[in-house]
């Protein structure tokens, strides 16, 4: 099966797209199935498959399920131009760690997508944790979606996107009295 | 005690926004009910029996008394007069309307408070001693590192959507007396040979359907790594926990099926990598949040007997007793006060009450309350010759009840009364189980015992470590309880023991009898209750509480439970 998102955000802007998404269906093998030309973001066994035959397209993505670690591509990650990430659930946070793994551990620096169940509420900790791309549900109105980018303008601990944890990041010890508490929103 | 600071608020403010939006989204239906499931759960809003329920974060379970005066006003205005202190040191409000929601978290945020990460599959309100900070036995205060946690944790995105709940525990003195053993991750604060300030790191302690104690994975992690060392833990339980069934979700079921040694090896592995990294805590930044939880202004004074100055009254030797425990300080002491008046739901508060714990705190203990994981309520630094005054004024508003550690300090969680998830009632039982022994020379005599009941196996009342352990089951359509013995927290925690076939609600205050009967035969001196089940075992007690039938309508008529 082959899923396209029109639209999709990208940093924080909507834009179009021209990837797809290839899902096994039932019945279907990942060294069997045809990968059909164009840009293409292929499951985890799927390249592990085909390797030899998908090594040479000049626009390749892979995509990893949530019990697949970023380690399993560890060698490969200069033949591809995206790296998804699925949600099959968006209570499965398994996503996250993958991603920070794929930035942290083994610095990939290309898009990186969050595809499947992706909602405006989860935007903003995906951010965080990494990803710069989001395929939201296209059920739900991708522009309301935008909007779960903005949410805090400030954090505690360090990840992804902010390396330095508030503590290293700025002085801390004014007393609350002497602030203006109503300030930010 | 810890003040925000501008990011504190507005992070706390920030949240409100978010969520206030988030439920006009669930209002308008543009967000399905599941959708908004997680999302209001994140801000401990479950959905009840009767109404919404909303679980405030008493972070380590510390007050102010314009925080409790705040809750008194939650209970006023948006809910029946009266709110619930929990196992986990925080309070819940029975009755609320999804409505109003974001307007208390408005409210609970003038008061620097919020409600987040109280519930959901996340690291919950990390908790501790109760006399943190004054403990006679205290090595060093755990608050500081149980704040810090408390800022790293909130809003972590990696660590929100976790296979199942997280609940982090800080010990920081000699005796444990914050059942480190049944948390995910159990820290208790200790020095190592060389006198650096350290903990000893366990995982995998929980209660639930499946009661594991925790086990040690690292005899001395310094203060230092303690963010980085944490995040090591949950990167691998995020990472490996199981999602494919709730029951066996919680890290305590990956510990296990992986063996502490190969966990403890991946913790370490992914440790490596983040060790030394920026989030090494500094010195600055413990003495930044240290210097919130420094010794109050204490008058200089002695030790009094202060017993002798009330020679003929018994009642307040009584609770000098039970309730009052000793304090680093030289002339201070630490109140109990009891939420365990007979009649009265254990952990119930009214609005009433809350006024007037605040009024208690600002005249005799600096203007602070804290919360035991006994669902008590504690003025932790009385002056002793303010002891007496404390006792009347605690007494006419009915929290003077001299019980403390003793049968009728029950933990009970909400069970069939309020809670969705409950096979049986547990208010009621402990109600019967408090009317029968309400003889407060008979409690004395039994002494120290720890009685919890659970009205369904998630344990929420902790009925797998109390000394007795009731726990609600249902068969076929009626309600039953099930017995255990032996259960411990603290230092010799221990999972307690089934002693056979379950009883009948009415059944109930009669096998508590029998099992102190045993006791009371067979105990030798100086012996508690849950000493006298270790060295027996559980056989003698079996024997008796079922040697002849329990009849069904003993005592407690149908009544009370209409
Ligand atoms: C009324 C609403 C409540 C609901 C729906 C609820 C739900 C649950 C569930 C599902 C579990 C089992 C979690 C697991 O094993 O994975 C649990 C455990 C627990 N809950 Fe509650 N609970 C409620 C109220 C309370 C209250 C009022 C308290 C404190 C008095 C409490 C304290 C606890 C504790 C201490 C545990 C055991 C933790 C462990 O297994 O390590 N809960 N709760
Ligand atoms: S133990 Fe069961 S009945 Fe009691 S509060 Fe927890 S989930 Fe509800």
């Amino acid at each position: 099966m082959l899923n396209r998102h029109p639209q999709i955000i990208k940093g924080r802007e909507v834009v179009d797209d021209d990837w797809s998404v290839l899902k096994l269906d039932e019945g279907q093998t990942a060294d069997a199935v045809e990968v059909p030309a164009g840009k293409i973001i292929v499951p985890l066994a799927v390249w592990q498959a085909q390797r030899d035959a998908l090594a040479d397209r000049a626009e390749l993505g892979v995509w990893l399920a949530p019990d697949e670690s970023a380690a399993s591509i560890k060698d490969d990650l200069q033949r591809f131009t995206v790296i998804a990430i699925d949600f099959p659930k968006f209570t499965d946070g398994r996503g996250y760690s993958i991603a920070y793994n794929l930035r942290k551990r083994l610095g990939w620096t290309g898009e990186l997508r969050a595809i499947g169940d992706v909602l405006r509420d989860q935007l903003f900790q995906m951010a965080r944790c990494g990803f710069d791309a989001y395929a939201t549900r296209q059920d739900r109105s991708i522009h309301d979606a935008v909007k779960g980018l903005s949410v805090f303008s400030e954090t505690y601990q360090a990840t992804v996107d902010n390396p330095i944890p508030l503590f290293r990041r700025v002085p801390r010890d004014t007393p609350a009295e002497h602030r203006d508490i109503g300030a930010g929103i | 005690m810890y003040r925000y600071d501008h990011y504190d608020h507005l992070i706390v403010r920030e949240r409100i926004a978010q969520y206030r939006d988030q439920v006009a989204r669930r209002l308008s239906g543009e967000l399905l009910e599941e959708e908004f499931v997680p999302l209001r759960l994140q801000n401990g809003l479950y959905m009840q029996r009767h109404a919404y329920m909303l679980r405030v974060a008493v972070p380590y379970g510390l007050l102010s008394a314009d925080q409790v005066r705040m809750f008194a006003h939650i209970a006023r205005k948006y809910d029946r007069g009266y709110g619930h202190f929990t196992t986990r040191q925080n309070i819940q409000y029975n009755w609320i309307e999804l409505e109003q929601t974001p307007d208390i978290l408005t409210d609970l945020a003038s008061v620097e408070m919020h409600a987040i990460q109280t519930s959901g599959n996340c690291i919950r309100n990390i908790t501790t001693d109760e006399f943190a900070g004054v403990a006679a036995d205290e090595i060093i205060d755990p608050r500081p590192f149980a704040e810090i946690l408390r800022q790293w944790s909130t809003f972590h995105p990696e660590f929100l959507a976790l296979p199942r709940k997280f609940k982090v525990a800080i010990n920081g003195a000699l005796e444990d007396r914050a059942a480190i053993a049944v948390h995910d991750i159990g820290l208790t604060v200790v020095y190592n040979e060389a006198g650096e300030v350290g903990f000893k790191f366990m995982a995998g302690g929980g209660m639930g359907r499946t009661p594991i104690l925790g086990s040690v994975i690292r005899d001395f992690l310094p203060w230092k790594h303690l963010l980085t060392y944490t995040e090591a833990v949950m990167r691998v339980y995020n990472t490996h926990g199981r999602r494919d069934n709730k029951y066996k979700a919680r890290i305590k079921i990956l510990l296990k099926a992986l063996g502490v040694e190969e966990f403890t090896r991946q913790v370490e592995e992914e440790w490596a990598d983040l060790k030394d990294g920026p989030e090494t805590l500094t010195q600055e930044e413990f003495d930044r949040v240290a210097k919130w939880f420094q010794p109050h202004a204490y008058r200089e004074l002695a030790d009094t007997d202060v017993a002798a100055s009330q020679p003929d009254n018994r009642a307040f030797a009584n609770w000098l007793n039970r309730n009052v425990k000793p304090h680093k300080v030289p002339g201070y002491a630490a109140v109990v006060l009891s939420l365990k008046k007979t009649g009265v739901p254990p952990g119930d508060a009214t609005a009433e009450q809350m006024d007037f714990v605040a009024e208690l705190a600002d005249r005799f203990s600096f203007g602070q309350v804290r919360v035991t994981h006994e669902q008590n309520l504690v003025l932790a630094d009385v002056e002793q010759s303010k002891l007496f005054e404390v006792w009347q004024l605690a007494k006419s508003k009915g929290m003077a009840t001299p019980n403390i550690g003793l049968l009728t300090d029950i933990i009970a969680c909400p069970g069939g009364d309020y809670c969705s998830l409950a096979n049986a009632k547990s208010l009621p039982i402990a109600a019967a189980i408090a009317e029968r022994f309400d003889d407060l020379d008979f409690q004395h005599d039994i002494g120290d015992i720890e009685l919890n009941i659970s009205g369904c196996i998630n344990a929420c009342g902790h009925h797998h470590v109390g000394n007795i352990g009731v726990l609600g089951v249902d068969k076929d359509g009626s309600e039953w309880y099930q017995v255990s013995i032996g259960g411990a927290q603290g230092n010799d925690s221990a999972i307690g023991k089934i002693i056979g076939p379950s009883f009948s609600a009415v059944q109930m205050p009669e096998v508590i009898g029998r099992l102190l009967d045993v006791y009371v035969r067979c105990r030798i001196e100086g012996e508690r209750f849950v000493d006298t089940v270790q060295r027996l075992g559980v056989a003698p007690f079996k024997e008796h509480v079922y040697a002849t039938p329990i009849p069904a309508q003993e005592l407690v008529g149908e009544d009370h439970y209409a």
